[in-house]
């Protein structure tokens, strides 16, 4: 297995805990992350100025992938659903595709609409496959309690991923979290937004949102949150010092990466996954699964 | 609010129409499917997607365009899961978004990501000092380039609708 590593702008300089895990899980699935030098943003802040400026973006990414003959992985559910939209765009619209080419044969490129892109998340659930992943379970996280955070864009728009899980009450998250061995602790209002996409527009709004979900899953006890995307984890992670002194309450909610937790029942050490640049500590985490 | 039918623009809702994603705002039949759905709303009671629609539909371009309302779209997708009419309500309010940019109202968060972007090609500098700390904790080193294709999109798509709007 073998695809093209798209990192996006957010993974590489605020979710490195994230990219390092993902890539030291990989290796050792066997699953091949291939860097492209040239990749850059998937076009996702462009769609609210310009709908075919995105596209233009979206296809630049699309067509270096094209050319290596390799489809692409992300890690952030935003570049995941933009570089997906945009494909089934061009492939519905001729005309799209006529003009995103024109845009590109300026650089020597071309988009023929071959490429398919999948969060890695989805790739582990789908294409390798929860048997085979469970094979490589060597250390259960039996006793930890998660609350999955799947992220709007990784389920929605169901346009797009029909084919792959309930856009309202999606299972995908809570399978992967338990073949760790830990549990996948059920909560309300779980596909609710973290409000990432207006953080820039109305923080307090998207600031209310998180708070909702956090307080949420403070009540229900469990040893963190799991998140797939990076902007998710910004908002409750990032901004949960923030949120607290707001709305004066006390969270301490660690916020993990599904791959780090992987990584753990996988047999990789907590320094081995990242675990010290987690913003609020996982220290229970970090001490039992600890190499010095 | 009274409204007057002087003041309405009946091409607003083609305008919108005529924008990709657009497409399918004469299939509401105000439900408020969408409203009842959306997670904004429940923080800020301002923010009301079939109002939106409504407003749209009526022709009141200005007050639509000149609303902070259209940009605190998260693009979750709850309405466009549960909109009976299949109105594609998310990508309704992004066409909303992309016409209000043509008529030179641009939330300045997007002026500033688009300058980024132009910059770095990346919505966050990766330069030698993201790469050294990158390095240190045994990431890759990533290509730091400004590429002259993404500075070519947003000249040929963005900058001359920031600059005031169309025309």
């Amino acid at each position: 297995m073998k695809y093209a590593f798209f990192l996006g702008c957010t993974v590489p300089v605020r979710a490195q805990n994230y990219e390092l895990s993902a890539r030291k899980v990989a290796e050792k699935l066997g699953i091949e992350l291939v860097d492209v030098p040239d990749f850059r943003c998937c076009g996702y802040p462009v769609k609210s100025v310009n709908f075919k400026g995105h596209l233009v973006m979206s296809a630049i990414n699309l067509a270096l992938a094209e050319k290596q003959g390799l489809n692409i992985t992300t890690l952030c559910n935003a570049c995941s659903v933009t570089m997906i939209e945009a494909n089934e765009e061009l492939k519905a619209h001729p005309d799209f595709l006529e003009e995103v080419n024109g845009e590109l044969s300026k650089f020597g490129l071309e988009y023929k609409g071959t490429v398919e892109v999948k969060h890695f998340a989805r790739v582990l659930y789908e294409d390798y496959g929860l048997d085979k992943l469970k094979e490589h379970i060597t250390r259960p996280l039996e006793g930890y309690r998660f609350a999955p955070h799947y992220g709007c864009h990784f389920i929605r728009p169901s346009k797009v991923y029909a084919e792959f899980d309930d856009p309202q009450y999606p299972v995908s998250l809570d399978r992967l979290v338990e073949i760790t061995g830990a549990e996948a602790v059920d909560y309300p209002e779980k596909q609710l937004c973290c409000g990432g996409g207006i953080l820039g527009i109305k923080e307090e709004v998207a600031l209310a949102l998180s708070n909702k979900k956090l307080g949420i899953v403070k009540e229900k006890n469990a040893d963190g949150m799991i998140s797939i995307c990076p902007f998710c984890s910004v908002m409750y992670e990032g901004n949960q010092k923030k949120i607290e002194k707001t709305y004066e309450k006390e969270y301490g909610i660690p916020v993990l990466y599904y791959t780090q937790i992987l990584g753990l029942s996988m047999g990789f050490s907590s320094e081995e996954m990242g675990l010290k640049l987690n913003r609020i500590k996982p220290r229970a985490l970090m001490e039992a699964f600890s190499n010095g | 609010m009274t409204i007057n039918v002087k003041d309405l623009d009946r091409d607003f809702k083609y305008q919108v129409m005529r924008e990709p994603g657009g497409e399918y705002l004469s299939r509401c039949f105000a439900c408020g499917t969408c409203t009842a759905s959306c997670p904004v709303r429940e923080i800020d009671e301002r923010f009301n997607p079939r109002k939106i629609i409504r407003m749209t539909l009526l022709g009141m371009k200005k007050e639509v365009l000149e609303s902070e309302f259209v940009w605190l779209c998260t693009a979750c997708y709850m309405c466009q899961e549960r909109c009976p009419q299949d109105v594609m309500i998310t990508e309704l309010m992004n066409a909303i978004k992309n016409v209000a940019v043509k008529e030179g109202f641009v939330h300045p968060s997007y002026t500033a990501q688009v300058e980024a972007l132009k910059n770095f090609s990346r919505l966050y500098e990766v330069g030698e000092f993201e790469n050294k700390k990158r390095q240190k904790i045994g990431l890759p080193a990533l290509d730091t380039e400004t590429k002259k294709e993404f500075v070519q999109v947003i000249d040929d798509y963005v900058s001359g609708l920031l600059k005031g709007g169309e025309e």
